[in-house]
């Protein structure tokens, strides 16, 4: 994650359109994100397989996993990490900030 | 010398990469071999019968693990190497060229070979088959606007090619010996939803005939089929299934009947010698039966499962298998093995081109076809797995949440 100075706020999303089964995919900064809803927070990470290109938030998400629709590869959306082949590369994740209804996700600034 | 010999992975392919990569996983620190026959690093073969083919992609993107990574990995890879004799007692491989290699261990993933067609006129016939990435360059090559090609074979492989060379441009005929499209692997129902889909592109199925000789007439090959029919061929793809390179493994005294004999965490009956992917045959637990798979799945799987307990931490399979095809855009998922089932659910819509069909076999489900609809395979696979007993008229209700099944 990046440190706080260097960070640039986007507004993504309502809280209301992530759910806890359906995680949201949104496109910030021609970069692709996956939100997704556990125990109550909401996390974010990129949305885009590191095996393959797929879109993870078209898998399926349990617990605090999204399973990869194309392959199958597991990567937990709280830290990123990839727990399950083909996948080898964790992926990144982006600190999110909820202020009222609205989700932000805090990217390096440019 | 004194000079421990190595692990030889036998065997390049899918099964073999993850072979290497899982044994430096697990720690293990000794010399290690990997042999392939073919002259590229290890490559992964789904995308040759889709995107390379169709020039999506360039071949190089099909590497699992360049000189580079296998350098990382102290990997001593033999390139263009074929292995023709096993000698159990004394541990050693004979190569084609006449050298032998030795090993502490072996892990063999020699995979597959593409059966071929054996048929009068065969040797003269512009005949290509789609095993390797030079194939799939050849056919891609050779496909052009107006080139009249004749895919025999109508199951994934050769309904792949068909449904690239037909966007290519190609003029297309498949022909099928059984009386629908990949009846090996999916239900009725999905084999005349892609049959319709390849009809409506153009493509002429011709089901429960196969060809008997070919003729050279005019520069074209003209494919005679048994019911006396005959089709115009400037390019003749063939997509008939393959043969598992087992037969060094057999002529050394290992049980080889339809692959090499393995039990669910990879090991033969000798104690020294693993194996993995195509070329084996696995106890696989969830089917309570013997099986020879050529998925994807299984040979990453199978060669994880297999590379572990070599190294000393056993590891049973235990997946459901399941591959994919793409043919015209259109994404097939199949989860489990078609075979006996007594009933069929079908979730979705057919005519909105995304649906599933889920099959049961004396009330517990054994297998799903999953047209564009992948996270149904998902959640089929844990319900299966977790022996849910599931209420079908809710499972064909798509106002019913698919997971909410997961909850029993």
């Amino acid at each position: 994650m990046a440190g706080d100075g260097a960070l640039e706020w986007h507004k993504v999303a309502n809280k209301a359109e992530i759910l806890n089964d359906e995680p949201l995919g949104v496109e910030v900064e021609e970069q692709f994100i996956g939100l997704y809803l556990v125990d109550g927070e909401i996390y974010a990470m990129d949305n885009v397989c590191s095996h393959e290109f797929a879109i993870l938030t078209d898998g399926f998400m349990e617990d605090e996993c999204i399973e990869c629709p194309i392959h199958q590869a597991l990567f937990d959306v709280r830290t990123g990490k990839a727990r399950s082949a083909p996948a080898e590369v964790d992926l990144k994740t982006y600190p999110v900030r909820v202020e009222g209804e609205d989700v932000f996700v805090g990217l390096p600034a440019k | 010398m004194g000079a421990t010999a190595p692990v030889v992975v036998a065997g390049a392919g899918q099964a073999g990469s993850w072979a290497v990569k899982t044994l430096r996983d697990e720690g293990y620190g000794g010399p290690l071999v990997l042999v392939g026959e073919e002259q590229h690093p290890p490559y992964e073969r789904p995308p040759l019968s889709k995107q390379v083919l169709l020039g999506d992609d360039p071949p190089e993107s099909t590497i699992l693990l360049d000189h580079d990574m296998l350098g990382e990995l102290d990997v001593e890879f033999r390139a263009r190497t074929r292995i023709t004799a096993l000698d159990r007692e004394r541990r050693i491989l004979g190569l084609e060229d006449g050298s032998t290699l030795a090993y502490d261990r072996l892990m063999i993933t020699t995979g597959a070979r593409v059966r071929r067609l054996e048929l009068p006129g065969a040797a003269e016939a512009p005949i290509m088959y789609l095993r390797t990435i030079e194939d799939s360059l050849a056919i891609a090559r050779k496909a052009a606007k107006g080139v009249r090609c004749v895919v025999i074979g109508g199951g994934l492989i050769g309904l792949e090619a068909a449904a690239a060379v037909s966007e290519l441009g190609c003029r297309v005929a498949v022909v099928e010996a059984g009386e629908r499209l990949m009846a090996r692997v999916v239900g009725p129902r999905t084999s005349a939803y892609f049959a319709d889909l390849h009809r409506t592109r153009g493509i002429e199925l011709v089901l429960g005939d196969s060809p008997v000789r070919l003729e050279q007439a005019g520069g074209s090959t003209r494919v005679i089929l048994a019911s006396g029919a005959g089709l115009d061929a400037d390019l003749i793809v063939v997509g008939i299934g393959v043969v598992p390179n087992a037969e060094f493994a057999a002529d050394a005294g290992l049980k080889v009947d339809n692959g090499l004999w393995v039990d669910e965490c990879g090991r033969t009956e000798d104690p020294r010698i693993f194996a993995a992917g195509d070329v084996t045959a696995h106890h696989n637990p969830v089917l309570g039966r013997r099986v020879r798979l050529e998925t994807w799945q299984n040979a990453q799987n199978q060669a994880i499962a297999a590379a572990r307990t070599l190294a000393g931490s056993e590891h049973a399979l235990s997946d459901i298998p399941w591959g994919w095809s793409n043919q015209f855009k259109v994404n097939l998922q199949i989860l489990g093995v078609a075979g006996h089932w007594d009933d069929a659910v079908l979730r979705g819509d057919p005519q909105g081109g995304s649906f599933s069909l889920f099959y049961f076999d004396q009330g517990a489900m054994c297998g799903v076809d999953a047209i564009n609809a992948p996270r149904d395979i998902a959640v089929a696979r844990r319900l299966m797995s977790r022996n849910i007993p599931v209420d079908r008229t809710r499972l064909g209700d798509r106002a019913v949440p698919l997971k909410d099944l997961l909850k029993g």
